[in-house]
């Protein structure tokens, strides 16, 4: 990403950052990242990308499935009604006037984090127009009670269409067998019973308490300037919710025992999915796992994994592995789809592949290419705003250091395979894994073909 | 601020923004090697695509699938490099890289650091010619190619339907043909078919390399010609391509599988922008699609999803940029409890209300907006704007049309849109394919 502003922009400092282009060309790999808070407590990562004239904006609270309780789905049934009612304004005339106005506005929810993104053009006029609906639908949606039913019905059918997908049944179930009782067991789509359960009147109990100020964390990449930009993010914060920050998320035992699920499929493929409760965004052994995991199953075609399942056996399309770092221990997975009856050969290639991976760490040559693939190909993780935008959020919502970018290539360049492998052999364990698989059982007729 | 207004200060900012400094430019080598730049200077990147004119919609009967096979064998090394070895290069330089095999191209591409483009051109210069297909490799990554197919389709009930629904809308045209091939097809080609098939379409003068980015034009010209400028062309044959007979009448398939929700497809022959009689046909279908489903204030959103509640999801897609022929599509899942007869009348009377009736001009100056706004976001993504590029000039429209969108788009009246509906959107133009869903045994878990 190319030059960003410093603090308020002035005549000098304009001209000092015009000097430092011509030095050292036109684009530059690192963003600045400005921060500060809103009056009511909203903490805002700003980055200055004047080039387009748009504007990227997310605003993310602490309001996921984890914060469910006991009734599954309620966060995102919650974030799902913002866009269909606020402020006396029907979804329909949400939907045109962002429509009139050449914005793109989603909503979403994961595990850890429910948002809203926007995306729109950045003179004033469509500016202006556009955060004030956006204000408008995270500060006062409605919940109209026809749209409740509506939205209802619609992740009832969300949840009969993961049923007919294998690689949908297999994640549900490897979360649920995983988490247990943990928050990170509440599917984010929800269950039929609590679906059914759930009235406007916890959907309004939910915005209240989560969608706060305090809870919020909005991230803005775009052609506007730092006072611009703090103009924006007041006017988004200011009249939320007073509600305090949610609370700390249990933490999680990381260690499991060894289990196997297999889940009846009439599939031609069984997937298989292998893993255990892996790390947390700001882990001290993040860099340690995330290179280590590149190299066994996170480079695509270059992986361990791929190597031994596909290039050498052909016995799956694709075959990986990743952590997914959250607030407490995300998953450490390992997948594959193959062919019904040779899933306990590929099972076997997994496990195989780990358990020597675990034992000797990477070889000095895989971590170097590791080392050369990720420093060399830095720049490609912020060549576009949207994908600045995503780092803003990241590094804001789970507090990670403001020069977590600045020092990204310096983590990785100190590792060794010692380092990596000691991660390794205290963090996962291959005598300790969660094993699912859907698909035909035993000698169960594969669909043909 | 009223809405026109919004309308006519996004037109004067589309315009100034898609100004000469973001033009790309185009050169072609002595062999016929065309190159087309497009410097973007936000980031200190470039993306590499080479595009081949070949694809499933050069394919016939009994070879389906071999673009896409072929393109899986390109990993598989040259005279000078190993199996793996050319992902294995590119990731040594920070590199990341992949293809696509489409109806109507087959791409390769590289997204790297600014510094390292020439060692991505040196490995697709050694491909294009000296390609090592082996017969052991091939049985390997023919299962790979399989367990693809098992993945997106065979276990996947919509996407089963949907190639259905092409094989049946179409009877000649090659698009009757998914990409991935027919099963027995991937089962049955032989290395033979392969080498044959790399010989005829591999070649400068039916290639076209892209390159975006934080990059000097001139300098990228220069690379280009060391890398590939002594390559030889060959004599491209031009491919047969089968043209689409009329349709006598509507058609319609049931696909039964495994499955817990039906899903309807709902589809009209029409031309495409390289097809099409008039160009501003092809815009009025890319307009009316957008009526239908341009985003949640259109149509479908508002009137089946929301209004009558008829729907779960329902959409509307049409390919402008294509070789041949093409269909414009509209697509349901049914709302609980209501019947795939309510469903498919919604959806026609949707078709009958385009054809009988002018789209009001507050929908169509939305669209309009959006496409204009569009215009603009595009351009976050550099591998986007190679992307649009080089399939522009693989299905033979040239990449300049590329500047042509939005005032092809702006220009669309509602009787244009009308006139389309009532030429392209007929009743004997119709194919209607139904999934209906078997038993699945075992949902258990409480899911």
């Amino acid at each position: 990403m190319e030059s960003k502003r410093n603090g308020t922009p002035t005549a000098w400092r304009a001209l000092f950052i015009t000097s430092l282009l011509l030095l050292s060309g036109t684009a530059r790999a690192l963003p600045t990242i400005e921060h500060w808070q809103t009056a009511h407590g909203a903490r805002v990562l700003f980055v200055a990308a004047p080039e387009l004239p748009m504007v990227d904006l997310s605003v993310v609270f602490d309001a996921g499935s984890a914060r469910d309780g006991d009734r599954p789905g309620t966060a995102r049934f919650t974030n799902a009604l913002l866009m269909e009612g606020a402020g006396g304004l029907d979804s329909d005339r949400i939907a045109e006037r962002f429509s009139e106005l050449g914005a793109r506005v989603s909503t979403w929810s994961e595990r850890d984090m429910a948002g809203l993104d926007t995306r729109t053009l950045s003179n004033p006029a469509q500016l202006e127009a556009t955060i004030s609906l956006v204000s408008l639908i995270l500060q006062r949606p409605d919940f109209p009670p026809q749209a409740v039913a509506r939205v209802r019905k619609q992740m009832l059918t969300a949840l009969e269409n993961d049923k007919q997908s294998p690689g949908s049944r297999g994640s549900k179930a490897f979360y649920r067998q995983l988490y247990g009782a943990h928050p990170y067991g509440s599917p984010p789509g929800g269950t039929p019973a609590a679906l059914e359960q759930l009235q406007r009147g916890d959907l309004e109990i939910f915005h209240a308490r989560y969608y706060s100020a305090a809870n919020a964390l909005i991230s803005i990449v775009g052609d506007l300037s730092r006072s611009e930009a703090e103009a924006l993010a007041e006017k988004l914060a200011s009249t939320l919710p007073a509600s305090a920050a949610a609370s700390t998320l249990t933490q999680v035992p990381e260690v499991i025992e060894a289990q196997a699920q297999h889940i009846s499929h009439p599939s031609s493929q069984a997937h298989v999915l292998l893993g255990q409760r892996g790390m947390r965004r700001g882990d001290p052994d993040y860099f340690p796992l995330y290179v280590g995991n590149h190299i066994l199953g996170g480079n695509g075609l270059n992986s361990l994994i791929s190597k031994e399942v596909r290039e050498k056996r052909g016995l799956a399309y694709s075959a990986y592995s990743y952590f997914l770092p959250m607030r407490v221990a995300g998953p450490f997975l390992i997948g594959l789809q193959t062919r019904h009856g040779q899933e306990n050969k590929a099972i076997a290639v997994l496990m195989k592949t780990l358990q020597n991976f675990v034992r000797n760490g990477p070889d000095e040559e895989a971590l170097e290419a590791a080392k050369q693939n990720l420093i060399g190909g830095f720049a490609l993780r912020l060549d576009s705003n949207k994908k600045i935008l995503g780092y803003l959020r990241m590094i804001g919502f789970y507090r990670l250091p403001l020069d977590y970018l600045a020092r990204f290539s310096q983590n990785i360049r100190e590792l060794s395979v010692e380092k990596v492998r000691d991660a390794f052999q205290r963090r996962v364990h291959p005598e300790h894994l969660l094993q699912m698989v859907v698909g035909p059982v035993g000698n169960e007729q594969p669909k043909q073909p | 601020m009223t809405r026109l207004a919004a309308f006519s200060i996004l037109i004067s900012l589309a315009f100034a923004t898609t100004a000469a400094p973001n033009a790309p430019q185009a050169f072609k080598l002595d062999n016929g090697l065309t190159l087309i730049v497009q410097e973007d200077h936000r980031a200190p990147v470039v993306v590499s695509q080479l595009w081949y004119k070949t694809g499933a919609s050069y394919e016939h009967a009994g070879i389906t699938g071999i673009s896409h096979l072929l393109e899986h064998m390109m990993f598989k090394g040259t005279n000078k490099h190993g199996p793996g070895e050319f992902s294995r290069l590119i990731a040594q330089e920070g590199g990341r890289e992949n293809a696509f095999t489409g109806r109507d191209y087959t791409a390769y591409f590289q997204r790297l650091e600014k510094s390292r483009l020439g060692v991505a051109l040196a490995l697709e210069a050694d491909r294009m010619q000296y390609l090592r297909l082996d017969g052991a490799e091939l049985e390997k990554e023919r299962q790979v190619v399989l367990e693809e197919r098992r993945l997106r389709t065979e276990d996947n009930p919509r996407a089963l339907t949907s190639e259905g629904f092409y094989a049946t809308a179409f009877q000649t045209s090659p698009y009757r043909h998914p990409i991935i091939g027919w099963q027995q097809d991937i089962q049955a080609i032989g290395i033979n078919d392969l080498r044959a098939w790399y010989q005829r379409w591999y070649a400068p003068d039916n290639a076209v390399l892209v390159i975006a980015g934080d990059v000097d034009t001139s300098a990228i010209r220069a690379l280009a010609a060391h890398h590939f400028g002594t390559i030889p062309a060959t004599t491209t044959v031009p491919v047969v391509t089968h043209e689409e007979v009329p349709q006598r009448g509507a058609k319609r398939l049931q696909v039964a599988a495994p499955a817990r929700l039906p899903y309807l497809l709902l589809g009209y022959k029409s031309p495409s922008l390289k097809t099409a009689a008039e160009p501003w046909e092809a815009y009025a279908l890319t307009v009316l699609a957008s009526i239908l489903d341009g985003d949640d204030s259109s149509r479908l959103a508002r009137e089946l999803v929301r209004g009558s509640e008829i729907a779960a999801s329902a959409s509307a897609s049409y390919s402008l940029y294509q070789r041949l022929d093409s269909l414009l599509v509209l697509s349901a899942i049914p709302a609980p409890s209501i019947g795939m007869p309510a469903l498919e009348q919604a959806l026609r009377a949707q078709v009958a209300r385009l054809r009988n009736a002018l789209v009001n001009e507050r929908e169509l100056a939305r669209i309009k907006t959006q496409v204009i706004a569009s215009n603009v976001y595009e351009r976050d993504s550099i591998f986007y704007q190679a992307m649009q590029l080089g399939m522009l000039e693989t299905v033979g429209l040239g990449w300049q049309r590329r500047d042509e969108f939005v005032a092809g788009i702006s220009t669309i009246t509602a009787a244009q849109v009308q006139a389309v509906a009532r030429k392209y959107l007929r009743p004997e133009y119709a194919t209607v394919a139904v999934l209906k869903p078997q038993k699945m045994a075992g949902n258990q878990h409480g899911e």
